[in-house]
């Protein structure tokens, strides 16, 4: 009998594992997937080991060296109006900037996963007060709930990722929810439940495997609004706080310079835009890999 | 039709009362007292208390909410803490800025959209469609503020052709449709224009692109109908979907104004906001997004009869 069912598992896990072999062959075979990929993670890992890096320190100004352009000896990529190296700020200011655009994605799929996946597999009057209680949140175009509440609650990094964190939970509950549903009406969790199992094991062993991917490619696509949401609140004044290094924070203290030095000032939201543009590309390159049909 | 109104407008209620909910606990989740920021910095316990129960903020909260609730609909919004002035009155007028804003980067952005989502629908899997694909994907992923401060770069700081702040010569606030005031109108819905570009070039490239490979299409080439007029039949076929991402698109371009009014000193409603959180003026705060909120509102309710009006597929489901 242990046999038999040993047997049965390894079938699944040789059908799992071929699946997920051929998301991972059909994305190696995606040029601009890949590429996306490449910058994203080179974008991290500069952050990341910035210290590491040999640049210049990014708080140190210098009153006499002030808006260097692109090129100055010593500063590749000139210096900000407190005379501080860009390429070091903006290197630095990918810690930040990356952290808060994509933290509170990670939060809220978390978040929205759990309240979407009990209020479909609830349904009722869980489900009803869940739902409706998202509904409120949707009534918010997100830009402005977003610095409503960080409005309210006033710069700060922890408050920026408090107001962004609330800003994606309603959207991934409510595909968390309709995924739920979905798999809830499934004979398979029928069968399920009338074999005894509790609802914490059925919703373990048998929803989260089937709800989790769909709501991953889902939050995926999410990441650059956050991206861009996150450095807006900082280049508003209500984000990270100065002097740390941030490409929205950047972005505004830098726009005093716009007529002395233009392109000087537009470098920290081409990198918001970089960021933002390989964060789409790559998820939809991820979601039509793992999607086949489409 | 107006039973379908009256159904709608009921499953709107509750949302309209959670909006409110929202922004009352706006400025109870703000940190500090509401009240420093006008109190006198010597103010005794029982001035200090004299104050707190003129504005009511000794009563328990649902009973604060009630009573704003019942002020707010008789049209009062309280008074900016940091002018003094009643917060309706400066709300309306710069949501009028705003909506012109909006409007005008509507008129920019949905002729503009639709037409390169058609070409791409129509033109599916050609190059064509890839270049179309390419500028939508690439205005969605532009941070707008930055593609604000490119453009003043370009057309006022290198080419002075253009304005790059304020509604009106010498930062006049009172809009004229004359060179002078629509001139400094172009920039800033230029750039609010490049998201909704994006968003709808994409929506009606996926509708049309669809429709295009329905059995009726064929049908309709079968009987010798005209290529110009099978696309009226598509585009009829695609106009509800459409017109209802579009008019969402509109509560987003009012909503989502604020970070370019900020970048062009537009005086509407996110400038106004702005101010607001930096001189902590919770009340105009709280005012601004409620009318902001209960506008999307709106419109995600005037969008949804509007839908079930031209297509009555909807309304039956």
């Amino acid at each position: 009998m242990a046999l038999v069912e040993t047997s049965g598992l390894g079938g699944i896990t040789t059908a799992h594992s071929g699946y997920w072999s051929g998301v991972a062959r059909r994305l190696v075979r995606d040029p601009v997937t890949m590429i996306c990929l490449t910058i994203l993670v080179l974008l991290i890992l500069s952050a990341i080991f910035a210290p590491w890096l040999g640049l210049a320190d990014p708080h140190k100004g210098s009153m006499i060296a002030r808006l260097k352009p692109i090129g100055t000896e010593g500063h590749l990529l000139g210096t900000d109006e407190q005379g501080r190296d860009m390429l070091a700020r903006l290197i630095y200011g990918g810690r930040l900037t990356l952290f808060i655009g994509l933290m509170p994605v990670v939060l809220a799929f978390f978040i929205g996963s759990v309240l979407g996946i009990i209020a479909g597999y609830a349904g009722g009057l869980t489900n009803t007060i869940i739902m409706r209680t998202v509904d409120v949140f949707f009534a918010f175009p997100s830009v402005l709930l977003a610095i409503a509440i960080s409005g309210a609650l006033g710069a700060g990094i922890v408050n920026s990722l408090v107001s962004l964190t609330i800003v994606f939970i309603p959207p991934i509950t409510r595909v968390a929810e309709a995924v739920t549903s979905g798999v809830r009406a499934l004979d398979y969790i029928d069968a399920a439940r009338a074999s005894g199992a509790k609802a914490l094991t059925v919703i373990r062993v048998h929803v989260i495997g089937n709800v989790l991917s769909p709501i991953f490619v889902y939050a995926t696509s999410l990441t650059s609004v956050c991206m861009i949401l996150a450095a807006g609140l900082s280049f508003l004044g209500i984000g990270v706080r100065p002097p740390e290094p941030e490409w929205g924070l950047m972005l505004n203290t830098l726009r005093s310079a716009i007529y002395v030095d233009p392109w000087l000032s537009a470098l920290p939201g081409l990198m918001i835009f970089v960021t933002s543009l390989c964060l789409n590309l790559l998820s939809d390159g991820v979601r039509s890999a793992m999607n086949v049909r489409d | 039709m107006l039973s379908y109104f009256l159904r709608r407008l009921i499953l709107v209620l509750p949302v309209a009362f959670g909006v409110s909910v929202i922004c009352f606990l706006l400025v109870q989740i703000a940190p500090g007292d509401p009240l420093t920021a006008i109190m006198p910095v010597d103010a005794t316990a029982e001035e200090q208390a004299a104050m707190r129960a003129a504005y009511g903020l000794d009563k328990p909260l649902p009973v604060q909410y009630g009573i704003w609730i019942a002020n707010l609909a008789q049209g009062d919004m309280g008074r900016s803490i940091a002018t003094g002035r009643p917060v309706a009155g400066e709300v309306f007028g710069a949501v009028q800025n705003s909506l012109l804003l909006a409007i005008s980067a509507a008129v920019i952005a949905f002729p503009i959209g639709i037409f390169l989502g058609f070409l791409a629908g129509y033109f599916r899997d050609k190059p064509l469609d890839r270049v179309v694909t390419a500028i939508s994907i690439a205005g969605v992923s532009v941070p707008n503020y930055w593609l604000g401060i490119v453009l003043v770069i370009i057309f006022s700081v290198s080419l002075g052709w253009l304005p790059s702040m304020g509604a009106g010569p010498g930062g006049s606030q009172d809009w004229a449709w004359d060179w002078l005031h629509m001139r400094h109108l172009i920039l800033p819905a230029v750039t609010l224009a490049v998201v909704p570009i994006g968003i709808v070039a994409r929506t009606v490239r996926a509708l049309s692109g669809d429709i295009l490979t329905m059995d009726f299409v064929q049908a309709l080439y079968a009987k010798g109908m005209s290529r110009l007029d099978v696309l009226a039949h598509v585009a009829r076929n695609a106009a509800a979907t459409a017109l209802s991402v579009m008019g969402l698109q509109l509560g987003y371009l009012l909503g989502g104004s604020i970070l370019i009014e900020t970048v062009f000193n537009w005086p509407g409603s996110g400038f106004l906001l702005s101010n607001a959180i930096f001189q902590r003026d919770l009340p105009l705060l709280q005012g601004t997004i409620l009318v902001l909120a209960l506008f999307f509102v709106a419109m995600n309710l005037i969008v949804d009869v509007v839908q079930a009006a031209i297509d009555p597929r909807i309304k039956r489901n």
